[in-house]
């Protein structure tokens, strides 16, 4: 039997092809534009000013804040502006605007770390802050923030997210494939700065190659398991990953640590061996770039920094997009311009038609509990939505609308057509605003 | 790169592609065998009698959208075809058309729309039209014929007479008296397995139903007799309505419970109250009541069968 969650819902991966195009890297631009918010929590403040050189790694934001990560200059060259820039969560953003000078010249604090067994935990922590690193599955929550925790049980397992359930993304499968050494060197990192005795790394069935290659290089550590997850979504979802792995569930408003588990994106793995390695800050990343409107879909190493138009003229459109999204389309965020820049936390861009989304109007709700059946939290969607439409805030908050994830199946099975998503999201705010 | 007209909408940005359409043409693919065989039993009127249910629900709904000026195109959801369809399926196959297009106006009229349309109403809109034709026109409505519409009694009836009952294989095939479009279980039997594995509707009421109404069936003695364990479960399971209510009508998505839970006591409740009608009510059938009875409870069962959430042991 393959380890997996109840519920959830088999969207067309559409991850054809895809999947076996190797990391191709996009050459910098011109200008690029820092957001001083990749992160869950509080924004940084600029560090240089306009009219400064910047060099290539330099920490150009930080704030003193524990959810909070530095952000630093993808380029070496000079600061034009610092202003507000549409931003991948749909407002506008302060931003450090770099015009590139192509000498990528290094920062000089961009050396490479000791070796891990020369670290202790509060050192590794205290690194993985500096380097600027954060959740790279598409959450942005500051990874140093998820090991040094508020007061929780000690933590036992470190898990690592390979599932990558989000139809089209495909950038975790290609690192899990070409560096599965820095995946696990990276996860050692964590497991050391967590006190975690068991590391963990969840992949998704359909990416042999991926198991197989993460298998090979985590043969030389007992502590570290690799385990097939069934194809489904949301099967990357934390919470599903968890339940999957490590047949644990967590409560209903706790996060992992209370039940002794980390969870981080290979990716994020990836980012810390890289930072430890090389000295090299979270300035890059893998992106998806891919839909029915991209000529050339692939997977590319992006600075951090590049818009998404510059990225997709870098890969070509074929007639207009319908929707442009920042992420998966399962979770992604519809981006209303092409001036987003990508940030540390972008998975993917998708340039969608029309068709792909299967867009339409809805209709009345015929009770038909398809949302209830593929709802991986056990929640009732339609009601939920049903008290959000009447403003009944109470009886919302009662039947758990805020244990909901956001993950989608509800309003990807609806017959009727209805936006599920956004009705809950309605009554979480109405909550929120309410306490 | 200039790119323009971006649409922006909360996520997801995926959809199944399934409609409520889809699901309706199914149900009613999946009753067409049953619908035919009705045809080929019971003779060429009975097309008639579908033909005239089926369009009076479809007139019925097209008139009433056109009154409330809402979007006619609601119509071609299907729905109102379904419950013309449905209605026609619980009638004796030699009910008079006038009473069938009654039936159908009611269904789609008291039935549905007086509530809010498709969605909105609580009880079944085909069973609320049988019902309002059992207490309107109650000769009619338990006129059971045969082949070639020559009177006959139903199973259910003969077996409370005390007279000998068909043999079971004639039971499933259809060949017996009854509403025209209950008779042949096989075929009803092979468009809910079809439905199921469409997933359009959930085997766990039919499931319950049934396991419910051959158990107490069993167990209990009927009116009038004595001795537990002697029942007859298999005449009962084969005759009436239940098979055509079970997977048909008790699986209703507006009418019965949103909660898995739920339609387990969905199929349960029905099951309980058709087989007491059956053994010691007034009627010899009892589905059109039960399911009636238990849409009317959904809303009850639906907030107490909540289940637990992720994460609470």
């Amino acid at each position: 039997m393959v380890k997996t969650f109840i519920g959830g819902i088999h969207p067309p991966y559409r991850k054809e092809g895809l999947s076996a195009l190797p990391i191709e890297r996009m050459p910098a631009p011109k200008v690029v534009a820092i957001p001083l918010r990749q992160h869950v929590g509080k924004a940084c403040l600029p560090l240089v000013k306009v009219g400064e050189r910047v060099l290539m790694g330099q920490k150009i934001g930080d704030v003193e804040a524990n959810i909070a990560a530095p952000v630093h200059s993808s380029v070496s060259g000079t600061v034009l502006s610092i202003e507000p820039r549409p931003h991948a969560n749909g407002k506008m953003v302060d931003s450090i605007v770099i015009e590139n000078d192509f000498l990528d010249e290094w920062h000089p604090s961009a050396l490479p770390k000791p070796q891990l067994d020369k670290l202790s935990p509060e050192e590794i922590v205290a690194l993985i802050r500096e380097m600027g690193i954060v959740g790279m599955g598409g959450g942005g929550f500051p990874t140093h923030a998820k090991l040094k925790p508020f007061p929780s049980p000690p933590i036992d397992t470190v898990l690592l997210n390979g599932a990558e359930c989000e139809p089209y993304l495909t950038d975790d499968h290609r690192l899990m494939v070409e560096a599965p050494e820095k995946i696990i060197y990276g996860l050692r990192c964590l497991m050391k700065a967590a006190g975690a005795g068991k590391g963990h790394i969840g992949v998704e069935e359909n990416k042999p190659d991926a198991v197989l290659a993460l298998k090979r290089v985590a043969a030389l550590y007992s502590d570290i398991t690799i385990t097939s997850v069934a194809v489904k979504y949301p099967q990357g979802a934390e919470l599903q990953l968890i339940r999957a792995c490590l047949g644990k569930e967590v409560p209903p408003g706790k996060l992992p640590p209370h039940i002794g588990v980390v969870v981080n994106n290979v990716h994020t793995a990836e980012a810390i061996a890289q930072a430890f390695a090389t000295g090299m800050p979270s300035i890059e990343r893998v992106i998806t770039v891919a839909g029915g409107a991209v000529e050339r879909p692939g997977n590319v190493l992006v600075r951090v920094g590049t818009t998404f138009a510059q990225v997709l003229e870098a890969r070509g459109l074929k007639g207009e997009p319908y929707k442009l999204i920042s992420g998966g389309p399962m979770m992604g965020m519809a981006m209303y311009t092409g001036e987003v820049a990508v940030c540390k936390c972008t998975s993917g861009i998708l340039a969608l038609t029309y068709e792909e989304t299967g867009s339409r109007e809805a209709g009345p709700c015929v009770r038909c509990a398809k949302c209830v059946d593929s709802c991986p939290m056990f929640l009732q969607p339609t009601t939920i939505a049903h008290y959000a439409m009447k403003g009944r805030v109470d009886d919302a908050e009662k039947i758990g609308a805020l244990e909901c994830r956001e993950c989608g199946p509800c309003a990807y099975v609806c017959p009727a057509g209805i936006p599920l998503v956004q009705w809950i999201r309605l009554a979480k705010s109405d909550i929120y605003a309410r306490q | 790169m200039d790119i323009k007209k971006l649409t922006v909408s909360s996520s997801p940005h995926l959809h199944s592609g399934d409609t409520v359409r889809q699901a309706m043409l199914l149900v009613l693919l999946a009753l067409a065998p049953a619908a035919l065989f009705a045809v080929y039993h019971f003779g060429w009127y009975v097309l008639a009698i579908l033909l005239t249910g089926t369009i009076s629900a479809v007139l019925a709904e097209t008139a009433l959208l056109r009154f409330m000026k809402k979007p006619l195109t609601i119509v071609l959801d299907g729905s109102a075809a379904l419950t013309g369809l449905l209605l026609a399926l619980n009638v004796p196959a030699g009910a008079p058309l006038w009473m069938v297009a009654i039936g159908a106006f009611m269904a789609i009229i008291i039935g549905k729309h007086v509530f809010g349309g498709l969605g909105y109403n609580p009880f079944n809109p085909a069973l609320v039209g049988r019902a309002i034709l059992v207490s309107s026109w109650p000769a009619h409505m338990m006129a059971w014929v045969g082949p070639g519409l020559i009177s006959s009694a139903t199973p259910l009836a003969m077996q409370r007479a005390g007279e000998a009952v068909p043999p079971y294989l004639d039971l499933f095939f259809g060949l017996k008296a009854g509403s025209l479009g209950e008779v042949s279980v096989f075929l009803l039997l092979l468009g809910g397995i079809f439905l199921i594995c469409k997933r359009v509707i959930d085997w766990k009421i039919p499931a319950a139903y049934l396991a419910t109404v051959a158990l107490m069936t069993w167990v209990l003695p009927a009116r009038g007799q004595i001795g537990f364990f002697a029942g007859d479960p298999l005449m009962h399971v084969l005759s009436g309505g239940l098979v055509l209510g079970a997977f048909f009508m008790a699986t209703d998505w507006v009418t019965s419970p949103v909660t898995k839970l739920g339609r387990v006591v969905m199929g349960l409740g029905a099951g309980i109250i058709t087989a007491v009608i059956r053994l010691y009510g007034g009627l010899p059938e009892g589905v059109t009541f039960a399911i009636l009875i238990m849409n009317g409870l959904t809303p009850l069962i639906d907030r107490y069968t909540m289940g637990r959430r992720f994460g609470v042991r």
